[in-house]
């Protein structure tokens, strides 16, 4: 028996399928609500699983797009599902935190994996993925070698403002300022990494840390919130399915 | 094709508490009209200001903070606070500011016109933007502006040196008053609206306590819509009686199992703060859709004033809950979560309200660790619709009724 956990963001859909505790099978599309990604998503992850629709015993969406998502049997917030996803993943994991593409948390769980307590970023974008999206537009370089950019920095520039449209101005003022790009791009990291931070100290650090989440990718903000921190994180290559897992952890929970 | 059949809307039953208190807070912008027209003065008060001093001296209110509350879950936030902003005020600038500024310009908004004001009085014990708004008013309407100091209180308790300070500028308010006016101060008459006031808010406080029965036999969102009377005519008979029949409906509700809450209670919180008042609906929507009933919240108890002098009005005056210190307000908090059995607390974090917004992240992490209970914040505004994601306030939410959907042993986590 097979149970779908689909995690739909805003700027993309994902998809695992577990099966007696494992996964199975698992697809990422780059595209988030109001798309076809979703769609896409559930048939890569079927595909990869070689499985049918049929084969699912119960399917559970989560994520910003989790009650338009019509093939769902139930919907977790992606609170939830990203504390059970890392909780498989990492079962000592006592704090997760999930910078998403439009919002970050930080959640604490129990001993046992349930989640306690969490919290969430104010209205503001800073500190989200859409704002490292928004600064790698700016600095004309795909996100995905953000990471490796921050690794060449000598001194990470001061990105201070909070505001991203700010924080925007103060990139293109560092630039002009001749200030290397590696330089600003660990600033752009670290000014995630002190958003964050400070809503990982409002819940209270409690080891093991781990983070979840398209951004865990990014080892310039990994790093940059270790040192703020003074903690290691865990994180791992599947951290982006992790609310996905999370779901259909729940789906196979809810089951039996 | 067959006919659309409308529902037919029950009439609301005229002896019922809903009915009453909204007739009064209806009629108390009636009255403010109707005496305008006969040339009598019109005061505009802030929500914290003694209503006792215009009740006893016969002069009619219109308090623009119902005004803007009223207006902005009517839908016209948006347009108000944007005239505001057009003229120079900050969209940081408190939104009920922002449309009472748009109000005064104007002198017209249909979705809650009030009378124009020939004084204002003002209060500076709920937050200090009342003073520069009222300043504003003064001058934008050229009206005189009589203001009350009454500074936070950083001890436990109100000094007499405090009571003193206090009481020589409510002397003096009353004289002004009576100069602008015309009317006349009565001792007489000032016993009377105390007993009332008192005798309003003993029924208030006593039916808010009714949520101490599980399930709650009301709505925790009523007391959002009931508290306009608390604030503008508590000192009022009628407001009196209507309270009363209020406990006594809440009374029979616990008796016979009722509820005004429609759903399951499966959960009970404590909202923090100003409601959403342009996303009412929707927040409200987002609890009960879940079984998750807003049993208590400090700002329907705020306006419950019960004392038995001139001084200890004075003294009560002073311990709004915005005027005092932290450990204070925090225990009293405390105190309505534990007798209320809360299981978890959300917080607006209302971007119109700096004061109460800005000690909260503190305050609830006291709570939460005092009650053992989770605290989930939601970022909203108390008359600005443009500061609420009702996506973002939803996770919040659904995530709150997981954490304690797991501590019952539910299966969700």
């Amino acid at each position: 028996m097979h149970f779908a956990g689909i995690d739909v963001g805003s700027t993309t859909s994902k998809c695992v399928l577990v099966q007696d505790g494992e996964m199975i099978g698992s697809a990422l599309v780059d595209m988030g609500i109001g798309t076809a990604g979703p769609e896409r998503a559930y048939s890569e992850a079927l595909a990869a699983a070689g499985a049918v629709p049929e084969d699912v015993a119960c399917c559970v969406a989560t994520g910003y797009g989790r009650s338009s998502w019509k093939g769902a049997d139930q919907t977790i917030s992606e609170l939830t599902a990203h504390g059970l996803g890392n909780h498989f993943l990492f079962p000592d994991a006592r704090t997760v935190i999930d910078i998403g593409g439009q919002d970050a948390k930080v959640i604490e769980l129990d001993a046992n994996g349930r989640m306690a307590n969490f919290v969430m970023n104010d209205k503001c974008a800073a500190g989200t993925g859409r704002f490292l999206e928004v600064m790698a537009n700016v600095l004309r370089i795909p996100i995905g070698e953000l990471e490796v950019l921050a690794a060449q920095a000598e001194q990470a520039a001061p990105i201070s403002s909070t505001c991203t449209v700010f924080a925007e101005s103060e990139v293109i003022s560092q630039l002009a300022s001749g200030t290397p790009v590696p330089d600003v791009v660990a600033g752009i990291c670290a000014s995630v990494a002190s958003r964050v931070a400070a809503l990982a100290k409002r819940v209270g650090i409690k080891e093991q840390v781990c983070m979840s989440g398209g951004v865990a990718q990014n080892g310039g903000v990994r790093r940059a919130l270790e040192q703020t921190l003074g903690v290691p994180i865990a994180w791992s290559s599947q951290a982006q399915l992790a609310g996905a897992l999370g779901a259909a952890l729940h789906a196979c929970h809810k089951s039996h | 094709m067959a006919e659309e059949v409308k529902k037919q809307r029950t009439p609301p039953d005229p002896n019922s508490a809903k009915y009453k208190l909204g007739k009064i807070a209806a009629d108390a912008y009636k009255d403010a009209i109707a005496a305008k027209e006969r040339g009598e003065k019109v005061a505009w008060v802030s929500s914290n200001f003694p209503v006792e001093i215009p009740e006893t001296m016969g002069i009619a209110t219109v308090y623009p903070e119902n005004q803007a509350a009223g207006i902005a879950a009517r839908g016209a936030g948006t347009r108000m606070c944007e005239e505001a902003e057009a003229d120079g005020y900050s969209n940081d600038i408190c939104a009920y500011a922002r449309i009472s500024m748009a109000y005064a310009k104007l002198k017209s908004c249909p979705e809650q016109d009030v009378a124009m004001p020939d004084v204002l009085l003002c209060c500076n014990n709920i937050c200090n933007c009342m003073i520069k708004w009222y300043e504003n008013l003064s001058r934008d309407l050229s009206v005189p502006l009589i203001m009350l100091d009454i500074p936070f209180n950083p001890d436990d308790e109100v000094s007499d040196a405090q009571v003193a300070y206090v009481k020589g500028q409510f002397l003096d308010a009353i004289k002004r008053l009576e100069d602008i006016t015309g009317k006349k101060w009565s001792d007489e008459k000032f016993q009377e609206v105390m007993e009332n006031s008192c005798r309003t808010s003993r029924a208030w406080l006593a039916a808010t306590a009714m949520a101490r029965y599980t399930p709650s036999p009301f709505n925790g969102f009523d007391l959002l819509n009931h508290m306009a009377v608390m604030v503008t005519a508590r000192g009022k008979p009628e407001a009196a009686e209507a309270m009363e029949t209020l406990l006594k409906e809440y009374q029979e509700n616990h008796e016979t199992g009722k509820s005004t809450f429609r759903a399951e209670e499966k959960y009970r919180i404590m909202f923090e703060g100003i409601a959403c008042w342009p996303w009412l609906r929707v927040t409200s929507t987002g609890l009960k859709g879940r079984g998750i009933n807003m049993v208590t919240t400090i700002y329907a108890d705020a306006f419950g004033f019960d004392y038995d002098s001139f001084d200890n009005m004075i003294r009560a005056y002073c311990k709004v809950p915005n005027a005092i210190n932290l450990e204070t307000a925090r225990d009293k908090r405390v105190k309505l979560c534990k007798d209320n059995s809360v299981e978890g607390l959300l917080v607006h974090t209302n971007r119109s309200c700096k004061l109460w917004s800005g000690f909260m992240p503190e305050m609830s992490r006291q709570i939460g660790a005092e009650c053992g209970i989770p605290v989930v914040s939601f970022d909203g505004d108390q008359a600005d619709p443009r500061n609420f994601s009702e996506a973002q306030y939803d996770t919040r939410v659904q995530g709150l009724a997981e954490i304690m959907d797991s501590r019952k042993g539910g299966k969700t986590a």
